[in-house]
């Protein structure tokens, strides 16, 4: 553990990603097979199965720091970190262990199967056993949620480096279900056939905002528009009569979307890539019809008739067991048109249309007029780029529509968790309905760090009343809230549920009784 | 019968001696715990602090009709003995108490128990009402031994050094600044001092306190081996300034992980002149006080828990502000 424990220091206290990649390097360099195996799983999110519950490993950490299990929590509360509040609360170490990574992990896993009384005893020894720093490792590793601090092109790099092998090649060997229970070292990074694994997908492409004129991109030409969708992206994999389909957050959600099972017919073998959206004789849903499907795990007959999801289609990936993700976005879209022409409109996939322009001044006028058309926004892709992997500069851009805003006015305060454990971070903004207030958005993030002192200070001076750690404020501070969506919602006092609310500014300039009214944000619900 | 100390709107005041202790309002007679802004504030008619801080407040504030008192000298108005003791919070801070033949009060001001090897060490007084600081009053909060951190920075300070950049390290201008000074390891290289810090360090030498040396600034802003000091307010133009360098923030708030993340800083020290945890504890059990009042900072929290032990609690509401927030500014 202390190995791995010096690894995360190192990422801890370096924002250079370079000193990073070289820390990791520096770890795989020395670490057995095993433990390597179990860091890589740890950087991509994956971690043993839970063994024991958080609620008792705060009542063993109170008890063992000798403090009243209220102030076990309140404490807890503002660091906003369980695995670090047990860290630091319980007493400096007295036995010492010479346990790795991957024999701590496999402690953990042991746990599973034990009775309370005997975890509770396995716990408290390991929390004796481990410095302050390595407890809140091992609390991490039973918890989850573990943020090193360390993007998944971080580790690509650092195994790239350490391999001699293309970033690309490893991004993709890192990618699917596999766990260190399921496979080793050996076969997950030094074998070159991967087709033992035939979910394995491909690292998602991931576009950059649009941040300059669209005069910088060049000429017209070069480019594909298309329609930004407002969905969930996705992957389906199509290999030897098996379908599979992955989300950005690399989850394996095919069962989540029975409708794709039917795609078993279509005769090539493919890997797509496209956005998955609710379509229902041929119109596409709001996203709050999307919603209803995310995160099911039974989809009912009900469901399905009511909310079909089908997938927007705008790349292939690999056709007939041959990666094409090297060939130009032309020779792409080319193929998977190609590829439509065999694939029957009783399939739910649709191929997302290219949008024709041949001026950026016609793009700027389309995308003004886009909200009817469901979409957020536009997407441009240079027509002679590959498929890339991650988020990287130059080949694709978003072009989103511009949010919508509203004035509204703060009327509750929350201190902020974790990393803003000492500010107020997490506000309520209000709109008036007559000479009511009605709260109707909560919004984090927007303000600079002055700024957020500042309303930190106002806050603490204009409290009325505290409930917990939410305080209700004196209504003077106004601020424009900018968001993407909006929906009648029953739910909420407002009636109405916004998509992605966001503090956009501060407006010192505006008094409270020029806000805006409760019907004026209905009138967006229309224009939708 | 009235009591000897009431909470006011101007701050803590002894009716019968007709003084206020740190006052955030303007007054005639005012005791000063130590002079951060957040305890010494302008507008009084006349100061009383301990002589260490009579060139510090003029710093400070300007003109002002000050006076000073010695650690333990007593003085009487009224009826009520005054008295400053040691509170190792920084120089020339101090505990008050305030003394009539009925009770005796103690307003601890901000202090810490380690000794910092420049302000004279904190000492328990007892007395029946004991007015504490909680600005760390959580269990979280377990300092390490000051010798262990000075460690830390000089090895970050060294390697530094051999990587050719300077370090440049934010500590607030009056207790962080000088402790670093007096503490860190001066064979490394030379101590460089923010203006800010520098004139403070020129207060205090005036005062007769002996320092350890470190310069102003300057236009230095090409030595790799040097410590750069500067004022939290002052770290982001000054790090401009020295181009590449390896930027760290000493403060008690670096103990959490999500302070330092929010901050984004490289290299979080966890220093404080402030009471830990476990030092909070101990200082009230060794003032043998029948009822503490609890202040500036998690004070709630800390309330209901002494409480609990079975000291009688309660909060009082401050003027303080910004404790909890300004992170590296634990004034
Ligand atoms: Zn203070
Ligand atoms: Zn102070």
């Amino acid at each position: 553990m202390k190995q791995f424990s010096t690894l995360f220091q190192a990422i801890e206290s370096t924002t250079s990603s370079n000193a990073k990649i070289s820390a990791i390097v520096n770890y795989f360099e020395q670490a057995q097979d095993l433990d390597k195996l179990w860091c890589i799983a740890i950087f991509s999110h994956k971690r043993p199965k839970r063994s024991v519950t958080t609620t008792l490993l705060r009542t063993w950490a109170a008890e063992l720091a000798d403090i009243p299990q209220w102030l076990f929590e309140e404490t807890y509360h503002i660091v906003g970190d369980l695995a670090e509040t047990i860290s630091k609360v319980t007493p400096a170490n007295k036995n010492k262990e010479s346990k790795t990574l991957s024999d701590w992990i496999q402690y953990i896993i042991d746990l599973k199967e034990l009775a309370e009384e005997e975890k509770k005893e396995k716990i408290l020894y390991a929390w004796s056993a481990l410095n302050s720093d390595e407890r809140f490792l091992f609390n991490k590793l039973i918890t989850g949620g573990f943020r090193m601090g360390v993007a998944q092109k971080t580790i690509v790099k650092a195994l790239s480096r350490l391999l001699g092998q293309e970033e690309n090649v490893i991004a993709h060997k890192l990618m699917g279900n596999w766990t260190p229970q399921n496979i080793s070292y050996q076969e997950l990074l030094l074998t070159e056939d991967q087709k033992h694994n035939l979910s394995k997908p491909y690292p998602f492409y991931l576009a950059y905002a649009l941040d300059s004129d669209l005069q910088n991109l060049g000429a017209p030409d070069d480019w594909f528009a298309e329609y930004k969708w407002d969905g969930i992206r996705g992957q389906i994999i199509k290999r030897d009569s098996h379908i599979y389909v992955w989300s950005r957050g690399e989850e394996l959600v095919t069962h989540q979307y029975p409708e794709f099972d039917a795609l078993i017919d279509i005769p090539d073998d493919f890997v797509i890539d496209g956005e998955v959206l609710v379509i229902k004789e041929e119109k596409i849903a709001s996203f709050n019809a999307l919603q209803k499907r995310i995160g099911r795990k039974a989809v009912s007959k009900k469901m399905r008739t009511e909310y079909p999801v089908k997938m927007m289609v705008y790349d292939l990936l690999e056709l007939n067991n041959a990666d094409i993700r090297d060939q130009q976005q032309q020779k792409r879209r080319l193929l998977l048109e190609k590829l439509f022409l065999g694939i029957s409109s009783e399939m739910p996939l649709r191929l997302s249309p290219l949008v024709s322009f041949s001026t950026w001044e016609e793009l700027h006028d389309i995308r003004n007029n886009i909200r009817k058309k469901d979409a957020e926004g536009l997407m441009l892709k240079r027509k002679t780029g590959p498929y890339k992997t991650g988020r990287k500069k130059g080949d694709w851009y978003k072009w989103k529509v511009d949010p919508m805003t509203i004035d509204a006015v703060m009327i509750y305060a929350q201190r902020g968790h974790g990393r803003r454990a000492n500010l107020f971070t997490d506000f309520t903004f209000a709109l008036k309905d007559g000479d009511r207030l009605v709260p109707f958005a909560k919004a984090y993030s927007g303000l600079t760090d002055i700024e957020f002192r500042e309303v930190s200070q106002f806050v603490r001076k204009n409290t009325l009343e505290k409930f917990g750690p939410v305080s209700s404020v004196r209504p003077e501070l106004v601020f424009e809230v900018a968001f993407e969506g909006i929906a009648e919602s029953k739910r909420h006092k407002s009636g109405i549920a916004l998509r992605f609310p966001r503090i956009k500014r501060w407006r010192k300039d505006k008094p409270v009784s020029e806000i805006n009214t409760l019907d004026d944000i209905k009138k967006f619900l229309s224009s939708d | 019968m009235a009591p000897l100390i009431r909470f006011t709107s101007k701050g803590i005041y002894c009716p019968q001696a007709d003084v206020y202790i740190d006052p955030w309002k303007s007054v005639d007679k005012a005791l000063i715990t130590h002079a951060h802004a957040d305890h010494a504030r302008r507008g009084h008619k006349g100061y009383l602090c301990h002589h260490h801080s009579i060139n510090i407040l003029k710093y400070r504030l300007g003109n002002i009709n000050v006076q000073g008192i010695e650690y333990e000298k007593t003085i009487n108005i009224n009826g009520v003995t005054i008295s400053f003791h040691p509170a190792g919070h920084v120089v020339g801070s101090a505990q008050i108490k305030l003394q009539n033949n009925k009770e005796s009060w103690v307003i601890s001001g901000d202090y810490k128990i380690e000794n910092d090897n420049l302000s004279v060490p904190f000492q328990p007084v007892t007395c029946d009402y004991f007015i504490t600081e909680s600005t760390f009053g959580l269990p979280v909060f377990q300092w390490e031994d000051q010798r262990v951190v000075m460690d830390k920075i000089n090895k970050w300070w060294s390697h530094n050094k051999e990587q050719k950049v300077p370090s440049l390290i934010s500590a607030y201008s009056l207790g962080k600044a000088q402790r670093l000074i007096q503490n860190v390891d001066h064979s490394i290289g030379p101590v460089l001092c923010h203006p800010a810090i520098a004139n403070t360090n020129e207060a205090i030498i005036a005062s007769g306190i002996k320092m350890k040396e470190s310069h102003p600034i300057g236009d230095n802003y090409n030595n790799t081996e040097a410590l750069f000091i500067c004022p939290p307010a002052a770290i982001d133009s000054l790090s401009k300034k020295l181009g590449k360098s390896s930027v760290a923030i000493a403060s008690g708030w670096m103990a959490l992980r999500g302070a330092r993340r929010r901050r984004n800083v490289e290299h979080g020290f966890v220093l404080s002149d402030h009471a830990d945890w476990a030092g909070l504890n101990q200082a009230i059990r060794d003032t043998g006080a029948q009822k503490v009042y609890v202040t500036h900072g998690y004070s709630d929290i800390f309330s209901k828990w002494l409480n609990e032990k079975g000291i009688p609690s309660q909060t009082v509401e401050t003027a303080f502000e910004g404790e909890k927030m300004v992170e590296t500014e634990e004034v």
